[in-house]
């Protein structure tokens, strides 16, 4: 068991298959782009030894890699050596390893390969805390994560919650896809991809010269119409497409050993496991969309969750995927193994009335800089644009005072049990339940207009999830007693009655 | 579980955040002014020095400097005094308490049980008047408590006597 293993072999030919579909996008564009300056044959003589070049480089480049890569598990470390001019030799106690997911393309699951990345629950930065196999077979990595993450439970635990299965997809739920800012953003990235396309093949001014002919014979308004049209059916396959690549079979587990795992995807499946000792509540949250067609999504409050890159998003947070208030509900409670979920057993207070002249304020000031600009803009450079100032102006500031009576309506803080509740947003409502034993300190901020009002900004900091969570425009006095009684002796010695100063 | 811990009588009288007992090193007032010196004296400088070479932009250059200057008097002359006000901190046995900011006032609270590490930094303006910037750090990625300004070997000593009491404590402070 303590002896040297190699990545899988095969990870070389998947390189290849990849650098070549990386040589047919980029090539056949190119060779398009030289054949039309010359000739066809020329423009093969040229792409083709480059794209045949870049496919053996990168196949090379792999396997050096794979001869240099080793990994062993002994009985306390689990270690790593890479690296083809700096060597490195990188071990994690295994003790400390708290997560271990598992991400296989469809290449991959072509022959049958996972990656496997080890993590530890540090709040180290990207790589730093992490182990990264890539890739080894599908049972190797199914071995490894049942021998890094199965361990003897901690000592004997009473009223332990019962393994087995959490949650399933329901594929209704996709319904729920298309309720998102991604829809609008896919509909306008198609008509930008149409022309980019045409603009390899050197046709861009064809199509749009024979999109504005087909639009001239409509009204104008049967135009617009036609546009948005297109740009929502795409928008709404897009998203829905995507849903359905991204939680396709997706399975919420209870595993012995108290993991949590999260198995989903239609091409690229993925397995993410966390373990519940680093679980310090849940998120429960409802984008405006979602929250029109009453869906919610649960995300973890873990530690040890840090976004580990950018192009990674953050879902491998997320519990449940959008799906109805009650499922969400439902889940929540499980993952916490609480009768109930704290986000709906909590009797959440109010905040006091000027935080909403706050946000009503706040919601204004934003809406009249756009209208201010074109103001200016309509003034010096076309009166037209003062009828677009206003007609923006109607249109903006009731969606602003909407949204900021919303924002305030959504403010709310309460404790139920072992758990904090904070909930705020208006766009993303996020309703937080963060366990109480999991703070670790309290932040008060107040700006000189809050402290006119007499409110301030609690902001509890714990190990997990974001690193603090905040109750904003809480009053001043009820606010301090809340924390002190959330988690005495925090703020508590440090408190006074205001006439003794 | 009670809304507030006290009694109805006392309720009445609003709860605030005492400041910390104690204050930074005055020098901190210095260090400070001596930054925004710095920042608003060297493109001051460098446009006063353009001045004397570009004659046809002379003037435009001139003024260019003077409106630099006119923003960095309220920095250098008045925000030090003001944040020499604010800036108090205070270590009990069982807490590092902080509060800091003028126009965001923030008061930071951060248990010994949950403090990681404990660091000193120095910065070239900091060692030339005798300061040191205190940094605790928790599990939480947000949640590190900076004492800035504090003279040089009182910070050592915070330092030593933060390190042992909260090696004294048990826990992975998460």
């Amino acid at each position: 068991m303590s002896d040297w293993r190699a990545l899988d072999h095969r990870t070389v030919v998947v390189t290849a298959a990849n650098a070549a579909g990386v040589a047919v996008a980029a090539g056949l564009p190119a060779g398009i782009g030289i054949g039309g300056g010359t000739s066809p044959v020329i423009a093969l003589a040229i792409v083709v030894p480059v794209a045949l070049a870049g496919i053996a480089a990168a196949a090379v480049a792999d396997e050096v890699r794979w001869r240099k890569t080793r990994y062993r598990v002994t009985a306390e470390r689990v270690e790593l050596h890479t690296g083809i001019l700096v060597r490195k030799r990188r071990s994690l106690s295994r003790e400390r390893i708290r997560s271990v997911d598992l991400t296989a393309g469809l290449l991959l699951r072509v022959f049958g390969l996972v990656n496997v990345k080890i993590g530890t629950g540090e709040q180290a930065g990207a790589g730093e805390g992490s182990l990264a196999l890539h890739p080894v077979t599908k049972a190797e990595a199914d071995r490894l994560r049942r021998q890094l993450l199965e361990r003897a439970p901690a000592g004997p635990v009473a009223g332990e919650p019962e393994n087995g299965r959490l949650a399933t997809l329901d594929l209704s739920w996709v319904r729920f896809a298309p309720m998102s800012f991604l829809t609008p953003t896919l509909g306008v990235a198609v008509f930008g991809a149409v022309l980019q396309v045409a603009e390899w093949f050197g046709l861009q001014q064809g199509v749009i010269t024979w999109a504005l002919d087909v639009l001239r014979d409509l009204p104008l308004l049967a135009a617009i119409g036609v546009l948005v049209g297109i740009g929502l059916v795409v928008g709404v396959v897009g998203s829905s497409a995507l849903f359905v690549e991204m939680w396709w079979n997706y399975r919420l587990d209870r595993e012995p050993g108290g993991t949590l795992r999260v198995r989903r995807g239609l091409l690229t499946t993925r397995s993410i496991s966390l373990e519940e000792r680093r679980l310090r509540g849940v998120e429960v949250v409802e984008p405006l969309g979602n929250r029109l067609v009453g869906a919610a999504r649960v995300d973890a409050v873990a530690t040890g969750l840090v976004k580990q890159k950018e192009n990674e998003r953050t879902d491998h947070k997320t519990l449940l995927p959008s799906a109805p208030k009650a499922e969400a509900d439902r889940v929540a409670a499980l993952v916490l193994a609480e009768p109930v979920s704290p986000t709906e057993s909590v009797r959440l207070r109010a905040h006091p009335l000027a935080a909403r002249g706050r946000r009503i304020r706040w919601a204004l000031a934003a809406a009249a800089v756009p209208v201010l600009v074109l103001l200016v803009l309509g003034v010096t450079v076309s009166a037209v644009l003062l009828h677009v100032a206003w007609i923006s102006a109607v249109v903006l500031a009731p969606v602003a005072v909407a949204l900021a009576v919303e924002a305030y309506r959504n403010l709310g803080h309460g404790l139920t049990g072992g758990y904090l509740v904070a909930r705020s947003g208006a766009v993303r409502r996020g309703t937080v339940a963060l366990q109480r034993r999991g703070i670790i300190g309290w932040t008060a901020k107040q700006s000189i207009f809050q402290r006119r009002k007499g409110l301030l900004t609690l902001t509890a900091t714990t190990a997990a999830g974001q690193g603090a969570y905040s109750i904003y425009d809480i009053g001043e006095s009820d606010g301090l007693a809340f924390a002190e009684t959330a988690v005495p002796d925090l703020f508590g010695p440090f408190l006074e009655r205001a006439d003794n100063a | 579980m009670p809304d507030t811990p006290e009694t109805p009588s006392e309720q009445d009288v609003p709860l605030r955040l005492r400041p910390p007992n104690n204050q930074l090193d005055p020098r901190a007032v210095r260090w400070w002014r001596t930054g925004f010196l710095l920042l608003f004296g060297t493109p001051c400088v460098v446009l006063l020095a353009l001045a004397q070479f570009l004659l046809p932009a002379r003037l435009w250059l001139l003024v260019a400097a003077g409106a630099v200057a006119l923003a960095g008097l309220p920095f250098v002359v008045l925000l030090p005094l003001w944040w020499y006000r604010v800036h108090r901190w205070e270590i009990t046995g069982d807490a590092v308490y902080t509060r800091t900011g003028f126009f965001w006032q923030e008061w930071r609270v951060a248990p010994m049980s949950r403090i990681q590490t404990v660091d000193t930094q120095r910065g070239p303006l900091e060692q030339f008047f005798g300061l040191a910037t205190v940094t605790v750090t928790t599990a939480s990625a947000k949640g590190a408590v900076t004492i800035p300004g504090l003279d040089h070997e009182l910070a050592a000593d915070l330092v030593r006597q933060l390190t042992e009491t909260t090696q004294a404590t048990p826990g992975d402070a998460t």
